[in-house]
């Protein structure tokens, strides 16, 4: 199969991706977004790898994973904290840090 | 201990004294501080006089002698050493500024005694001594700055020692710029000699000096004339004269040491100890002739009518100086230093009796409001006569013998120094006429309020206000202590006058015309190299111009006879039959409103251009408020993007990668 469709296939996916980020307001699906975007990442990794016959693109996509993993962990555990102080479950309201 | 050893002895030693009251001031009880001082240049002026000795041992060709400490500047092709020179002129020097230093530490010690600042006072005026003996020990042009620019600096603080007295602190300024003047014009001066010689210490600059320069060389004069510009400012000679009657905003003792009896001398010092450059250079020593014969006229004139006691003799130090420079010039520099030495003697003396009047009158300065304090005063009257009859010339005393002999030398020219000459002799009956003049207005004629007080046992004390403009002071530090000391009453004082009044009448001695030539021959080691060392003016003549001056002094003194005591009044109707020469005097020649119209207005609006345009308009608003203005909209540009919505920065950063994405894709096709 040629390289290409997976590349357009990736490409697909992290517009989704990004389209969600952008438009979304509940983090939790701004995180599965986010997610969407590594993973599609991961998969041009993957079929480039295949394409050239090496495997430093595989182990690329696996170190990505684990920076996936890591940060979900993290962002669960800031959802669940503003959860649990009774915050609005709203990325737009979460803008103190304004300059 | 060898010469040079006592040398670094007598350099030392106030220096030890000046860092002991600096950093003991707040330890140190009572007068202890005076006393320290006053051993310190004691003990100099011991070490001096062993130095004498030693130098005295020696063989006549072998009394120049250099000692170097350690290399104080070194670098390609230049090397100053931390190195004095001891020869008969340095010692001569450092007698005279060490012994008369030492009775004027003695004198203070009583009259600056309840002064606020009575400690301050005496590190400065040790700081001063270290200086001054720096400066005439000093073996190379180095040392020489250093220690010329010491001077200005104790100069400058012991003028505006009363430094919550705005007149001093601007007469402490003036003093200082002038006197800048003065040591840019000696650095230069030097440059132009290293230049051409490519060394800095004396011996070799002198040895070079006929090899590299022809006689009136173009570059020799223009250094000559730059050491004379220094030499002119420190000396207080025309044009560069105006601080030194300022200056009397000192304490009366510093007038005595700094302003009349040795660092005014310097510049003479200077020219004597650069001999043999301006006698390859006779056109500069001409300049400085004239330039001294002018100062010790228009000085004397000033000092007719002048009115303030310290001014007075203010003028008449510009104008002995003016005989010294004239003297040294004409390359008499025996009778030049002898001058000096008499000068520093009577001089300090008659300002330590004015210290002492002025402090009867509770800081009153004005003669007009002196007079009558011969029965209250006997022994300041008799021993600021003394020193009034050697500033006169009165025959034998000190004064008569120096300032003769400078004029025999003058006349001894011959040509159009005979000119010089003449000028001498008339300023010195102006000498004689206001020495007295001073004499007869404080001490004769009708007693005043503060006389009579005196006479029943009584000092007044007087509420502190400027005698200068007449505002109110208090006696806190920074201001003149409130009590006063007068010479009847403090053992110190008399101690410090007396010896003086002896040196006064004594010190002419040691050179009488054909019956003594003592100094003369004692300072021919360090002037065996001049052209002009063996001509004489022959005895006969030298009696002649004695008898000439003994005339004139003694005619001048009738004179203020005449006028104060015998016709009072006279002067009075005098100044107003000739107001206009009166007001041309009594304004000091208008010097300072020249200076004032040609310098000092110029650059006051020099110093508001650059203020107002180049500082404000320019620096601060374009280039400081350009680079604010340029950060700040930056700045708020930055700040509009932190929005703080998590969306808008995704967007943001999709749009970036975006452009990074198709930027390189463009490159790349």
């Amino acid at each position: 199969m040629d390289v290409a469709w997976f590349v357009v296939l990736s490409a697909f996916i992290f517009c989704i991706g990004a389209a969600g980020v952008m438009t979304r307001r509940s983090p939790l699906v701004v995180l599965l977004c986010l997610e969407l975007m590594l993973n599609a990442g991961n998969l041009a990794l993957i079929a480039f790898s295949r394409m050239v016959g090496n495997h430093e693109g595989q182990v690329f996509a696996l170190i990505v994973m684990v920076v996936a993993a890591c940060e979900v962990v993290i962002g669960l555990g800031i959802i669940v904290a503003m959860y649990r102080r009774r915050l609005p479950i709203d990325v737009d309201r979460m803008s103190e840090l304004r300059g | 201990m060898s010469v040079t050893d006592w040398g670094w002895a007598v350099l030392l030693l106030p220096l030890a004294g000046t860092l002991i009251i600096t950093f003991g001031w707040r330890v140190l009880p009572g007068r202890l501080p005076g006393f320290i001082g006053s051993a310190a240049i004691g003990l100099s002026f011991a070490s001096a006089v062993a130095m004498l000795l030693a130098l005295l041992d020696r063989p006549e060709e072998s009394r120049s002698l250099v000692d170097s400490a350690y290399t104080y500047a070194s670098t390609a092709g230049f090397e100053a050493d931390m190195a004095i020179l001891v020869d008969p002129l340095s010692v001569l020097m450092c007698l005279v500024v060490s012994g008369v230093s030492f009775l004027i530490h003695v004198y203070s010690v009583a009259y600056m005694e309840s002064d606020r600042g009575y400690t301050r006072f005496f590190a400065y005026l040790n700081f001063f001594v270290f200086s001054m003996l720096l400066l005439v020990l000093a073996a190379n042009f180095v040392l020489l700055i250093v220690g010329w620019a010491f001077v200005g600096a104790a100069s400058y603080l012991l003028i505006s020692y009363w430094y919550r007295r705005e007149s001093a602190t601007a007469a402490g300024i003036k003093a200082f710029v002038i006197n800048v003047v003065g040591d840019v014009g000696l650095v230069i001066g030097a440059f132009l000699l290293f230049d051409a010689t490519a060394a800095l210490d004396f011996a070799t600059v002198f040895e070079r000096t006929p090899e590299v320069f022809a006689t009136n060389d173009g570059q020799l004069v223009a250094a000559c004339l730059l050491l004379l510009v220094g030499a002119f400012a420190k000396s207080a000679q025309i044009p560069l004269h105006t601080w030194l009657p300022d200056a009397m905003e000192a304490p009366t003792p510093v007038s005595a040491l700094i302003h009349a009896a040795t660092m005014v001398t310097a510049g003479v010092y200077l020219i004597a100890r650069m001999h043999p450059l301006f006698e390859q250079a006779p056109a500069a020593a001409d300049v400085s002739a004239i330039i001294g014969a002018t100062t010790l006229f228009v000085a004397a004139t000033i000092a007719l009518v002048v009115t303030d006691l310290k001014r007075v003799i203010a003028y008449s130090t510009m104008s002995q100086i003016g005989y010294m420079v004239l003297g040294v010039s004409v390359f008499a520099y025996g009778a030049g230093m002898f001058h000096l030495m008499t000068h520093a003697f009577f001089k300090a003396l008659l300002f330590m009796g004015a210290g002492s009047v002025i402090a009867a009158m509770g800081n009153e300065q004005s003669l007009d409001r002196m007079g009558g304090f011969r029965k209250a005063m006997p022994f300041t009257y008799a021993t600021f006569t003394i020193g009034a009859l050697a500033l006169a010339g009165f025959p034998l005393m000190s004064g008569f013998f120096s300032k003769d002999e400078i004029l025999a030398y003058t006349f001894n020219r011959g040509g159009l120094y005979v000119i010089l000459g003449v000028v001498g002799y008339a300023a010195a009956a102006m000498t004689a006429f206001y020495a007295f003049r001073m004499v007869f207005r404080v001490f004769h004629g009708e007693p005043v309020p503060e006389a009579r007080e005196l006479e029943g046992g009584h000092l007044v004390h007087a509420d502190p206000v400027n005698p200068a403009t007449g505002e109110p002071e208090d006696t806190d530090v920074g201001f003149p202590g409130s009590e006063h000391h007068i010479a009847e009453r403090e053992a110190g004082m008399k101690a410090a006058m007396g010896p003086l009044a002896l040196l006064a009448i004594v010190a002419g001695f040691v050179q009488i015309p054909g019956v003594t030539d003592v100094l003369e021959h004692f300072l021919e080691p360090t002037f065996a190299d001049s052209h002009y060392v063996h001509e004489h003016p022959s005895d006969s003549a030298e009696w002649l111009g004695l008898a000439v001056g003994a005339l004139i002094s003694i005619a001048g003194i009738a004179g203020a006879w005449f006028v104060y005591i015998r016709q009072p009044g006279t002067t009075g109707r005098l100044a107003e039959r000739f107001a206009g020469v009166h007001d041309f005097l009594a304004s000091k020649w208008y010097f300072d409103e020249l200076y004032d119209r040609t310098v000092v207005q110029p650059f006051a609006a020099t110093g508001r251009f650059g203020r107002t345009v180049i500082e404000s308009a320019f620096v601060q608003g374009v280039i400081v408020g350009g680079t604010v203005g340029i950060v700040r909209a930056g700045s708020s540009f930055a700040r509009s993007i932190q929005t703080g919505e998590l969306r808008a920065y995704a967007a943001l950063l999709l749009i970036g990668v975006s452009g990074l994405v198709l930027y390189f894709l463009i490159v790349a096709s």
